[in-house]
């Protein structure tokens, strides 16, 4: 790890002035953030709280995979994996008495550093569609893992008796609690992250996405910086699952099925892979047109499947790319 | 102790046989035009509804499968030519949300038709019952026939692939697209070939097995996924790979299922080795996968990048 007390003194040196477009965006976003709940009990709909944690819990989980995905080029299918190691450690640590938050998070980064070294190191292997279907498979063999684990209820999953603890006090108990503090982990991990890309550790993983064979030519070995990426990635991302066990008080494989992980892929592209901020707006986009469409119609799926083929089809870079094509965004090199 | 081995050797193979049809086009989808499709599984699904429909209509299983056929090639070039072709020059990322984006819409659309509550489909009366095998073993003559009408259909795209023009075409499209089309080859027109033949089998797969499944929603997403994993372990590309990798995997995941827990017995006490078998049998799939790309990561039969 001598190549991260590297990177801080690298980016000490490089420290600029102002902030760039894309931390003001994700600034703009977290204040927007701070003034949902006032607002939702304003409007006397305190409901929208507890959604508003869900949609926080998928800004962390889509920062996650931007990491990877953006920044990585790795486009990992299985990270609804995480997201359910994340639920599985609080329902497991319950069954032993253990209810705070923070060893939660412990727990939920451990296992999944694990997972991910392992998977990650087969999946590494290869590349391009091979990477994509094999991560898929593993993120399905830890689904069918916890739906024959018959202790935590198998496929019905099993419900949370209370929500976690946070040092033993008990903010979480009160939706407003859960919200902030999920808010205060999304704010953490997104300067997290974004140190991370700016640093050098970060400057290489974008090189070996650009030209892995010219960044190993000047001696970085891609494999050890895309595995450690892919592994801090799978540990954000249980961070999520462990706030959305909370926020559903339920524990089951459905947060692992390979649909949340094309869900998580949607909300990267949708945003804007490489951008940080922009996949934390985009799990917002994607979930509130979930909410919207689910309102409108029980067959709501058949409209968000559509809304998908139309958008890869008619703007060839995406969402980011049809801003672009309207003047917005910026402009990337 | 064996006839259970016989009979479960047997179901593997079966599972197989189906498994090879639907991955035989994926593989030749991602070999040759290069793209992730991930609503293969979706076309397994509705080959089993069509026959559960024109069956239902026309009270016969062989009408029914005789019409399905012909709806099934309709249905690839329908969606080669809406949705695929404009993916074939995109990035994988692209294809991945657009063929994600397709399945959720089959899927939901399915439900819309057909209704959410199982549908079955009747076994043809010719191949109802079960022959004797050996001593008292029994086995059902439809499962038999699908092991037979699969292995034709394997035989039939192995002389197409080694022995005739198109198959010619597929292969050096499989190992270098670019001087296959520089050649003068309309490769559009290989490409909505490739597909359309992938779709139809996939379909033929869903039919095949109607009978002796529940036709639901989620049939096509189970199978999606052991396709991906019978693909990566042959090799992208390869019908061989693509026919081994199949068998492999079904009679692991068979047999598997049913001896891993008998073999940890002998180790563990009772409880212990059926919570571990139970846990275990689901994964072993995944394991032989993650043991064979650890040796080769291009698959059996794929080419090394």
């Amino acid at each position: 790890m001598t190549d991260m007390t590297d990177a801080t003194r690298v980016t000490a040196a490089a420290t600029r002035p102002a902030l760039s477009g894309r931390v003001k965006a994700a600034l703009t976003l977290f204040v927007l953030f701070a003034l949902m709940p006032p607002l939702a009990s304003a409007l006397n709909d305190p409901f929208y709280v507890l959604i508003g944690t869900r949609i926080l819990a998928y800004a962390i989980a889509a920062l996650a995979l931007d990491l990877i995905l953006g920044f990585g080029a790795m486009v990992s299918f299985g990270h609804a994996a995480y997201l359910g190691l994340g639920t599985y450690a609080v329902a497991i640590l319950s069954g032993f008495g253990i209810n705070d938050l923070l060893v939660q998070i412990l727990a939920a980064t451990a296992m999944s550093a694990v997972f991910a070294a392992v998977t990650g190191a087969i999946s590494l292997r290869t590349r391009g569609v091979y990477f994509i279907m094999i991560t898929l498979a593993f993120g399905q063999m830890a689904f069918f893992f916890f739906i024959s684990l018959s202790a935590y209820g198998g496929d019905d999953g099993v419900a949370l008796a209370s929500r976690s603890t946070l040092l033993g006090m008990e903010v979480l108990k009160t939706d407003f609690g859960l919200y902030y503090t999920t808010l205060v982990m999304l704010i953490g991990l997104f300067f997290l992250c974004h140190r991370i890309t700016k640093s050098r550790f970060g400057r290489v993983l974008t090189g070996i996405r650009e030209n892995p064979t010219r960044m190993e030519a000047i001696g970085f070995a891609p494999f050890r910086y895309q595995l450690t990426a892919f592994v801090i990635s799978g540990c954000i991302t249980a961070m999520a699952g462990v706030v959305l066990a909370n926020q559903a008080q339920f524990v089951s494989p459905a947060f692992m099925s390979w649909h949340k992980s094309g869900e998580l892929i949607v909300m990267v592209v949708l945003g804007g892979p490489g951008t940080l901020a922009g996949p934390i707006a985009g799990a917002v986009a994607a979930l509130l047109l979930e909410e919207w469409l689910g309102a409108l119609s029980e067959h709501w799926k058949l409209f968000f499947g559509l809304f998908l083929v139309l958008m890869v089809l008619f703007s060839p870079n995406g969402i980011t790319g049809l801003l672009k094509k309207l003047g917005f965004g910026e402009k990337q090199k | 102790m064996t006839n259970l081995f016989v009979l479960q050797l047997l179901n593997g193979v079966q599972l197989g046989v189906l498994l090879f049809l639907i991955s035989a086009g994926l593989t030749l989808v991602f070999g040759i035009m290069d793209v992730i499709n991930l609503a293969h599984g979706v076309l397994y699904m509705v080959g089993a509804y069509l026959i559960a429909t024109f069956a239902a209509a026309t009270g016969s299983f062989w009408w029914g499968l005789l019409l399905t056929l012909p709806a099934a090639v309709v249905v690839g070039l329908v969606i080669e030519a809406v949705v695929m072709r404009r993916l074939y020059a995109r990035s994988h990322l692209d294809q991945v949300l657009a063929t994600f984006g397709l399945v959720m819409m089959a899927n939901e659309a399915v439900k819309m038709i057909w209704g959410t509550s199982p549908l079955s489909v009747p076994m043809p009366e010719i191949l109802s019952g079960s022959v004797p095998l050996m001593g008292p073993l029994k086995y059902p003559v439809y499962r038999i026939a699908i092991i037979v009408a699969g292995l034709a259909v394997a035989l039939g795209l192995f002389v197409m692939v080694n022995y005739t023009r198109v198959g010619m075409l597929l292969r050096a499209g499989a190992s270098n697209r670019d001087t296959v089309s520089a050649l003068g080859v309309d490769i559009n027109r290989l490409f909505a070939i490739v597909f359309t033949l992938g779709a139809t089998l996939a379909c033929l797969a869903g039919a095949l097995v109607a009978p002796i499944l529940s036709v639901d929603t989620g049939m096509g997403e189970s199978v999606l996924i052991l396709t991906f994993v019978v693909v990566v372990i042959g090799g992208i590309g390869s019908i061989k790979g693509a026919f081994l990798g199949a068998l492999l995997v079904a009679v692991v995941d068979t047999v598997g299922g049913v001896f891993g827990p008998i073999l940890l017995r002998s180790v563990l006490d009772p409880s212990a080795a059926g919570q571990a078998g139970r846990v275990l049998a689901p994964m072993l799939v995944y394991i032989l996968m993650a043991v064979i790309l650890f040796a080769r990561p291009a698959g059996l039969f794929g080419k090394t990048a």
